[in-house]
């Protein structure tokens, strides 16, 4: 198997096969961070493309994501070995009062595709808890809302940053189906993003 | 049990016993660009063809939710509900999470309201039921409390029993409380369809109150998601769903619930089931 495999079990969503490649690439003396940026980013860009294009669905995208983090579980010990740094800290999370996180997962798996350090905060995240993680040294906050009923929610946390003297620290991007640009710009959010592989280049663009 | 709900003198009972209920959906904002632009401006003419359009379709009920963010939502939300009263007759389902909001509505609301929806936590509970026993509306109680959407069957009927007895602490009695057991996509979880229809089955064997569903999210993220969510509403029905909050504007969710009412034994004679035919023969002559 060579990095091509790899790349293409990701996108097939095999787990197992994800495994074998890196294991074998990485006794052949591949470098963690060429199979990290060959294999598993390319591909999950690549499956990135095809969800933004309609060609696939969520469960495919669900398991590709799953296949990706198996093989980023073995290269991670090389990684921190070779001091090899994430793209940037991010911590995302569904906003207060909101449990939907289908959305907020698929974001958080392709940031992590794309070589993001992420701090899942999980649902129905209060204010302080998306303080807490600024706090801890998150560089993007990302929040997401599903309803017209909770999206207030960003705009409480926007001001908890700002109480807390952590908004000038941090970005802050946001999402979900009720949500615009036009939202994003009024609560004063730094930046909205429709889709999960828009929210990488979002990401990668706030911390340029 | 019968949940009556009304506007005016007009009166829908959703019941096991009878014809499905229909609740419109499509009076709602949310990724509807013409109708949020026309409903943030005051303009609510949208809003009344919205209404017109889902009655003559078929619906029973009507949801109205004016979730626009950074709008004065109590006063759209009342705005929509006096716009449609206007032109419709049919009972209406206050769609909102916000409490000024939803007295706003109920304020000139001449009838029985379903108030859609409280959770099981406290704090919504707390604020939804006594507005709900002050108007003497009916509400839909959905199964996630403090610490989510339970994922077992046996863990979501515990749900729904705190929300009928919190309710009956309020005054309000079962039959005004409709448990929407939650149907979270088989896109995310393949369980999930399975999970919530054995919800409801031990829900209404044990509660015997009447059972809604938000049934077209069990398809997002699939594609053909028409086909899974008529197949899925089938499933729901034979399970005791007596209402959903679906768009009866789609003729494949129209259909399938007039067939299901008519093998549920609730069209005598197959006589809507051969009217509803023959319109849609003379609309495609």
């Amino acid at each position: 198997m060579d990095l091509k495999d790899i790349y293409q079990s990701v996108i097939d969503g095999d787990a197992t096969q994800v495994q074998t490649g890196v294991k074998e690439a990485l006794e052949k003396g591949t470098a963690a961070d060429v199979i990290l940026q060959q294999a598993l980013i390319a591909a999950m860009e690549e499956v990135g493309k095809r969800f933004e294009e309609g060609e696939f669905f969520v469960p495919e995208m669900l398991i590709a994501a799953r296949a990706m983090q198996s093989g980023l579980a073995l290269l991670k010990p090389y990684l921190v070995e070779g001091g090899i740094k994430a793209a940037g800290k991010v911590a995302i999370g569904t906003v207060k009062g909101d449990l939907h996180d289908i959305g907020k997962n698929l974001v958080a798996m392709m940031l992590e595709g794309a070589g993001f350090e992420v701090q899942d905060l999980g649902v129905d995240v209060d204010p302080q808890k998306f303080v807490k993680a600024a706090q801890e040294g998150a560089q993007i906050i990302g929040m997401s809302a599903l309803l017209t009923t909770t999206m207030s929610n960003m705009q409480n946390t926007l001001q908890a940053l700002q109480t807390a003297g952590l908004r000038e620290r941090v970005k802050v991007m946001i999402g979900g189906a009720p949500v615009t640009d036009a939202y994003a710009r009024q609560i004063g959010a730094d930046a909205y993003a429709p889709d999960a592989s828009s929210a990488v280049r979002t990401a990668r663009q706030l911390l340029s | 049990m019968e949940t009556r709900v009304s506007l005016k003198d007009r009166q829908v009972v959703i019941s096991p016993d009878g014809p499905f209920t229909i609740i419109g959906e499509r009076i709602n904002p949310t990724r509807r660009k013409k109708l949020a632009e026309t409903m943030a401006q005051g303009d609510f003419s949208v809003v009344q063809e919205d209404a017109r359009k889902q009655v003559e379709a078929g619906a029973h009920i009507l949801d109205v939710n004016a979730g626009i963010p950074g709008a004065d939502e109590p006063a759209l939300l009342r705005g929509a509900v006096q716009a449609i009263l206007e032109v419709s007759q049919t009972p209406l389902c206050i769609d909102t999470a916000n409490p000024e909001a939803l007295k706003a509505a109920l304020e000139v609301y001449p009838g029985k309201a379903l108030i859609n929806s409280t959770t099981a936590e406290e704090s919504m509970m707390e604020r939804v039921f006594p507005l709900a026993k002050q108007y003497g509306a009916a509400v839909i109680g959905v199964i996630t409390d403090e610490s989510g959407v339970p994922s077992t069957p046996e863990a979501r009927l515990a749900v729904a029993r705190k929300l009928v007895q919190r309710a009956s602490d309020y005054g309000i009695p079962p039959q005004d409380i409709i448990i929407d057991c939650l149907a979270l996509t088989v896109g995310a979880d393949h369980q999930a369809g399975r999970i919530t229809l054995e919800s409801m089955d031990l829900v209404r064997k044990e509660l015997g109150v009447n059972l809604n569903l938000g049934a077209s999210n069990v398809s997002f993220g699939l594609p053909d998601r028409k086909i899974i969510n008529v197949a899925y509403l089938a499933l729901a029905i034979a399970r005791g769903l007596t209402t959903a909050i679906t768009d009866p504007t789609v003729p494949e969710i129209q259909t399938t619930i007039l067939a299901c009412d008519l093998l549920m034994g609730h069209d005598e004679y197959a006589m809507r089931w051969i009217k509803a035919y023959r319109r849609r023969s003379a609309a495609t002559a």
